[in-house]
Parts: structure tokens; C-alpha cells; sequence
């Protein structure tokens, strides 16, 4: 026995060293990065060295507002899965969002946004300078086209030290009228001539209403909205809510007479007329909401919200509410001499948390995603005839990231698939390249926009309210914001 | 009894106490038992509002921080909000203080004199605190529809009343969101109540009852005080919990119309979130200390002028 056990001994004792070079060796194989494997594969042929393999990276983005159509999911899911197919070492996480003032700033704080998402042109600038998020400009001009974007778009999202935080994606607007065309017939109105001038907009509502009893026109008035679209309607009557002194500070101008004409506007609609949606407590979704169900005549958005009304609102060929037949897309009317519309639009942005792996997966999304159908003839046909066969919108007017002439040529490429209702929105397609365009107020903007919910929701709620003293004490606020920088 | 038996023994063993007799007297497994509630108290309670006491004085995005002393506290006294807030929370409990604090009491006492199906009222009662509050409230605003179709209108129509703009007027606004909060909250209050109803000892009412007392003097001079205990932590907890309304303003009116019922809690959370980008935490965490050292002073006072009043 005790011959057999110092062997037996031995043996285990080689077996398991063996192993254990064995073990090492095959470590060693494995890391393709050793360095004199690669050293040498560098010295020999250069030109047959395969990149390391890319790494493997998960990356969370946004998808489409929730509660949308599970068909708008489907479409957005096979353009996950084509991408996957094009990066295999990118794992698109996608989750639902909805950009909203409130929810956005939770968010952020709670470090809850996923790599990729959406920010309004109003506050990049100020994200930049937080330092909240990622530094994209080298991947950004790795893009082939990184010098073909509309340089004013391209500006937004351009830090003070010039580099790219943000990409203008998704879509650019102008603001809109939107109109239901089956209740201006109902009210004997032409629906192919909406109205062009506020007066006239103001009649087509009291008609609406006396005719149907519906709301002839409706307004945002909550979570900044209301102070988004009463820039707007400034705008559109020749005024300005902020400018830009020589030394570069900046003034409020809220009780300018364009300002105060829109609220009394809203004013007489409201208590003269009966005409005005009853709710001040409207904001972007919930007046999507009430004009898909049929309850509102007209109203102010963007001009690419027949996307999202068709995608998350229930605008379909057969719905008990609004129609694709019945939405009809018009000019907001301009009046004055310098009136013009208020443009804005929507930037991609990547989580500051990300490192340089997940900032290079997620430019190849916003890059894939949201840009390529704007650029090149195939992607842009792939993306349509997906929306298309899901039965999603395309082809829903919006101003062009790039140049007018590249738009133009992406509609043509893609022409055979467009399935939103243009004839009914040449009331804003024949001049939206004509119309003059104004920029968001840049400085404290949606600060600004929240102090001016408050004279909307006065006027709309109070018969009384002191119009005047209302704007005088937003403009005190606001000027309080903007000196303190 | 216990300071005998306390005493008693201590004497003999004068000697130091060794780590060996605190286990053997429990202490170790007092500790034991206590670590994971401190532990939790003490990350998710005490950790925060020790956090919160940092950044009322510090301007912070979370990501970039600096110490701006008492700014936070002197720029949150001068916002024209503040005033609008405290006078709109200031009504806001006044409203649930005349008309929701008797009314649980009403109801408590009407239920215990019901003698069948007394189950079915307790139910009934406290039913609605059972419904999430946020459906609650999509609920209610359903039922505000400030049209004449609107289900609440419809109802005062039929009395020949005519429609009320309930959550679309200032002026109505607060009181239709006092109105939701009575209902959402009475139940509980109802069954803390019946509670403390079955503890009055029944000789009390046989007694009044020889003596010929009326229902009315049954209830006023027996019930109320035997209920003064639980009525003087009720109206306290009330104070506290109406003084940080927040989510009948929130999901209701976002703090409007123009302002008309923009709370304390409300102002606090626009302070921290109601800007996209993040706005000051620090003036938020500024006004959410005033508020608690505010409500720790009165309860303090509170507690001193009625405890005469309890302990008779």
C-alpha cells in the first residue's frame, strides 16, 4: 500500500500542474489582445489585421410616446432589428418617453434617461453648460454628411467650446394650424379655405360652436405650453417676447401689444363668443388628445404633430373620432410687420454617464435611426415601406435638418409610400418655405415659457382677469430670471 | 413593583459591568432586533433629510455643486410665489378643517349607533381610500367637467342649479379639490374613530341615558370627551397633512388656474422639478426645511396648550 501511495501521489501531483500550464497556455491563446501576438501580426501583414473584435455594448434609447399604437411599436422594432443585424455587438434597449417639462427634470436628476434621447432645441444650451451630457464630436464628425447640416440647427446643440453635444434629429416644425375639416363642413365653412388671418380664425370658431356645439378652437396652457404657443401667437402677430441687447444681455418684453392681443383674443373667444375649449389645463398631449376625439375645431402645434396624433392618438382611416380624411393642416396666420413663426425642434442627445463605447453605439443609432432616412435613397426606402406596411404615417411635412433640396429629394425617393393626407395640408406645405421663420427665445426659455402659463389660464378662467397687470408681473419675473443669468 | 425589582439586585454587584452582562441582560439581542429597522430608518429617513439639510445650501444640478450660504432661503422668501403658496395652503386647510375634519366625527357616530349591517357602512366608508389616489383623481376630474353635460353639473341641474366651472375657476378650484381630498381621506379617519368608539365604556351612556339625557347631550358630553385623546391627534395630523397638500393641486390643476391653488409642496416641487432643466434643488430643499422646522414648532406649541386639556 504505502508503495503505491507515493506514486499515485506523484502522478496527482504532475496531472495537476499539467492542467494547470494546460490552462495557462489556452488563457494565453484565448486574449486576442496579448501584445506580442499583435505586435507581431502588425510587423507581417498590416493590411490582413482583423479590428478587435467590437466590443459588446447594450444600449438603451427611446422609442415612441406611451400608449402607442402597438402597430407604431411593430415598425419600430424591425428598425431595432435591422440595426442589431447591422451592428451585431450593439443591443438596442428601447424604451417609451415622452418629453415633458416636469417629468424630463426627474428624470435627469434621477439619472433614469436611457443613452439616447430626445431634448427640445430650448435646452441644450443649458444642459451643455451643466456639464448633463455626453461629448459627441468626435463621433459626430466621423459622419460622413457632418458637414452638410443646416448650420443654424447644428448650432443648438454646439457647446461653448464648439464641440457637438446634441444632434438636431427626429424633426424640426414650424408651428401650425391644425383644423378638423369634417366639423368645418358641419358648420358650413370651406374646408379647403382655412382661415388666414386671427379675425377670420375667430369666425370659424363661433361658426363651429354655434353649428355643433363643439369647441371651435382650443389652446395649451399648462406645463410651459401655454407660454410655448403664446410665444407663438406673439410671434405670428408681429411681436417678440425677448431680445437681444448690444452687450449681449438680454430683455423680456412680455407686455408687448402682439402678447397682449393674443391673450385678449383668447379672451373674447372664451367669454364673447363660447368658442374656446373650456380647459385650462390643456397641455401638448391632452389637446392631442381632445382634437383625435373630434372635440376641438382648431388649435396651434406643431406642424409635425399629425405624426404623433396618428401614431399615439388614435387618428386613423376609420376612427369614431378624427379621421386621417377629416385633419386638415394650414398656415398660422401672420399679421404685422414682422411677424413670422416660431420654429423649434428636437435634438438627440447621449446620457452623460456614457463611456466611449456606448457614445460610439449611440451615434451609430442617431445616425441610423433618425438621420440616414434623410440622406441616403435605401435606408430612407426601408424606413418607409416599414411605417407604410404597419400602417404609420409617412411623409408628414417638417423643415429639413439638411438642406431644402435634400428634403425635397428624400420625398421624392420615397414618394410611393407617402400615406399622410398632403392634399389637406396645402394650406401650410405651399408656403412653409416662404413663410419668415423665428427662433425660440434663447435665454431662460422654458422658465419663461411656465411664467406665461399663468396670464393664459387667468384669461381663460377669469372673465375679469387684469390682462395688463398679469403680463406686467410675468414680465418682472421673467426680466428676474434673465439677469440672473 | 418595577423600581423593587430594579433596585433590588443592582445593589450586591456593584462591580463594573463587563461586555458579558450586557449580552447576558438582552442587549445584544436588542440590538439585533433594532439594527435593520435603524439600518433602514436610517438610509432611506435620516440619510435624505440630512442630505436635504446640505443642499438648502448648496446650489446644486447634481452634477455641478457649490455652497451659496443662506442664498436659497433669502431668494425662496423674496419669490412672489411664496405668498400665493402659503395663502393658497392657508385655505386649503382651513376648507378641510371646517368642512372635512367633523365630518369622519359625524360619520363615525351615526355608524355606531346603526345597529344591522354595521360592516357594510365601515366598507362603504373606507372604500375610497382603497382606490389609488391617482385614478381617484381621473375619476373626479371626469366628473368636474366644467360643461353643462359634465356629471356633477348634470346633478345641480336637476335642482335648478346652473353649472359650476369647478376646476376651471379660480375661484372654485380649491374648494372642488377640498371637496375630492374629504373624500378620499374620510375613511380612514371614520375607522379610527368607530375604533375608539367601542373603547367609551357603555355604563357611561346607560348612566346619561337614566339621567334622561338626549342624543344630542349623549354625544356632547360623553362621547366627545371620551374621544378628546384621539380627536387632539387627529386635528394635528390633519394640520400636517393639509399643510403639505400636494397631490390634489398636482394631478388636478398643476398648481392652476393662474396660480389658485399652487401649494406649498407644489411650489417646492416646481423649485426641483418643474423646469426641465433641473432647476434648484437647493431652493427646494430651502423651503422644505422652513416648512418642517414651521410644522415641528407648532406641534410643539400645539402639544403644550392641550396638554392640560388631554390629561384631564
Amino acid at each position: 500500500m504505502r508503495s503505491l501511495t507515493k506514486p499515485t501521489t506523484a502522478v496527482l501531483a504532475a496531472s495537476a500542474v499539467a492542467i494547470g500550464l494546460l490552462s495557462a497556455c489556452s488563457a494565453s491563446t484565448d486574449a486576442p489582445d496579448s501584445t506580442p501576438d499583435a505586435s507581431t501580426s502588425d510587423e507581417t501583414s498590416p493590411d490582413e489585421t482583423t479590428p478587435a473584435a467590437p466590443q459588446d455594448v447594450t444600449l438603451r434609447v427611446v422609442s415612441l410616446l406611451p400608449g402607442s399604437d402597438q402597430a407604431a411599436f411593430d415598425a419600430f422594432d424591425e428598425r431595432v432589428a435591422q440595426f442589431e443585424e447591422l451592428y451585431p455587438n450593439i443591443d438596442v434597449e428601447a424604451e417609451e418617453y415622452e418629453w415633458k417639462a416636469t417629468t424630463f427634470a426627474a428624470q435627469l436628476a434621477g439619472g433614469t434617461l436611457p443613452d439616447v434621447y430626445e431634448i427640445p432645441f430650448t435646452d441644450a444650451k443649458t444642459l451643455i453648460e451643466n456639464g448633463q451630457l455626453a461629448d459627441v464630436d468626435a463621433q459626430f464628425n466621423a459622419l460622413p454628411y457632418a458637414g452638410d447640416f443646416n448650420e443654424a440647427l447644428l448650432e443648438a446643440g454646439k457647446g461653448p467650446d464648439g464641440h457637438v453635444y446634441a444632434i438636431p434629429a427626429k424633426s424640426i416644425y414650424g408651428v401650425a394650424l391644425h383644423y378638423n375639416r369634417a366639423l368645418f363642413e358641419a358648420a358650413g365653412l370651406d374646408p379647403d379655405d382655412p382661415p388666414t388671418t386671427w379675425d377670420e380664425v375667430r369666425a370659424a370658431a363661433k361658426a363651429i360652436k354655434d353649428a355643433t356645439g363643439v369647441a371651435g378652437y382650443a389652446q395649451m396652457a399648462a406645463d410651459n405650453t401655454g407660454g410655448w404657443q403664446l410665444t407663438s401667437a406673439t410671434y405670428a402677430r408681429g411681436g417678440r417676447t425677448q431680445v437681444v441687447e448690444a452687450d449681449g444681455s438680454y430683455t423680456a418684453t412680455l407686455t408687448n401689444p402682439a402678447t397682449k392681443a393674443s391673450l385678449e383674443f383668447l379672451r373674447a373667444l372664451r367669454w364673447e363668443d363660447d368658442s374656446l375649449y373650456a380647459d385650462a389645463t390643456l397641455n401638448w398631449g391632452t389637446i392631442n388628445e381632445k382634437f383625435a376625439a373630434g372635440q376641438i375645431g382648431m388649435y396651434t402645434s406643431g406642424s409635425d404633430v399629425y405624426t404623433a396624433l396618428a401614431e399615439s392618438f388614435g387618428v386613423t382611416p376609420d376612427s369614431s373620432g378624427l379621421k386621417v380624411s377629416d385633419y386638415g393642416l394650414t398656415a398660422i396666420p401672420n399679421e404685422g410687420a414682422d411677424s413670422g413663426v416660431l420654429v423649434g425642434g428636437t435634438l438627440a442627445a447621449v446620457n452623460i454617464k456614457a463611456d466611449d463605447a456606448v457614445k460610439d453605439a449611440a451615434v451609430k443609432w442617431i445616425d441610423f435611426f433618425y438621420l440616414q432616412p434623410h440622406l441616403d435613397e435605401g435606408p430612407a426606402v426601408e424606413n418607409a415601406k416599414i411605417r407604410f406596411d404597419n400602417g404609420q404615417p409617412v411623409g408628414t411635412p417638417v423643415l429639413p435638418i439638411f438642406s431644402r433640396e435634400q428634403y425635397e429629394t428624400s420625398l421624392g425617393w420615397i414618394e410611393e409610400f407617402i400615406n399622410v393626407p398632403l392634399e389637406n395640408m396645402t394650406g401650410y406645405t405651399d408656403v412653409m418655405f416662404d413663410q419668415p421663420v423665428v427662433g425660440e427665445p434663447s435665454a431662460s426659455t422654458q422658465e419663461i415659457y411656465a411664467l406665461l402659463d399663468v396670464p393664459i389660464q387667468a384669461v381663460m378662467t377669469d372673465q375679469n382677469a387684469d390682462v395688463d397687470a398679469l403680463l406686467e408681473q410675468a414680465q418682472t419675473q421673467a426680466q428676474a430670471l434673465l439677469d440672473e443669468g | 413593583m418595577t423600581t423593587d425589582q430594579g433596585l433590588a439586585p443592582s445593589r450586591p454587584r456593584r462591580r463594573r459591568r463587563t461586555p458579558v452582562d450586557w449580552v447576558r441582560d438582552g442587549g445584544l439581542s436588542t440590538l439585533v432586533f433594532a439594527l435593520p429597522l435603524v439600518v433602514i430608518f436610517g438610509v432611506f429617513s435620516w440619510l435624505p433629510i440630512g442630505r436635504a439639510l446640505v443642499m438648502s445650501f448648496q446650489e446644486t444640478n447634481l452634477v455641478v455643486t457649490s455652497w451659496v450660504g443662506l442664498e436659497n432661503f433669502r431668494a425662496v422668501l423674496a419669490d412672489p410665489n411664496l405668498p400665493i403658496a402659503l395663502r393658497n395652503t392657508g385655505y386649503f386647510a382651513l376648507l378641510a378643517l371646517v368642512f372635512g375634519y367633523p365630518l369622519p366625527l359625524v360619520g363615525a357616530v351615526l355608524m355606531s349607533e346603526v345597529r344591522r349591517m354595521k360592516g357594510l357602512y365601515s366598507v362603504l366608508a373606507y372604500l375610497p381610500v382603497v382606490v389609488p389616489p391617482v385614478v381617484a383623481v381621473l375619476l373626479w376630474k371626469f366628473l368636474y367637467d366644467p360643461r353643462p353635460e359634465g356629471v356633477f353639473n348634470e346633478i345641480l341641474g336637476w335642482f335648478g342649479i346652473d353649472p359650476l366651472p369647478w376646476l376651471q375657476s379660480a375661484t372654485w378650484a380649491m374648494p372642488s379639490l377640498v371637496l375630492e381630498a374629504t373624500w378620499a381621506a374620510a375613511g380612514g379617519t371614520v375607522i379610527i374613530y368607530l375604533a375608539a368608539l367601542l373603547a367609551v365604556p357603555p355604563e357611561l351612556y346607560d348612566a346619561a341615558e337614566v339621567d334622561g339625557a338626549s342624543v344630542w347631550r349623549k354625544v356632547w358630553h360623553v362621547t366627545l370627551p371620551q374621544l378628546r385623546g384621539i380627536l387632539l391627534i387627529t386635528f394635528i395630523l390633519q394640520i400636517i397633512g393639509t399643510a403639505q397638500v400636494f397631490l390634489e393641486p398636482y394631478l388636478f390643476t398643476g398648481g392652476g388656474p393662474a396660480n389658485a391653488t399652487l401649494t406649498i409642496l407644489l411650489l417646492i416641487y416646481r423649485y426641483a422639478f418643474g423646469q426641465s432643466l433641473g432647476a434648484d434643488y437647493g431652493e427646494a430643499t430651502a423651503l422644505s426645511l422652513m416648512l418642517a422646522v414651521f410644522l415641528a414648532v407648532m406641534s410643539l406649541v400645539y402639544f403644550r396648550l392641550t396638554r392640560a386639556w388631554s390629561n384631564s
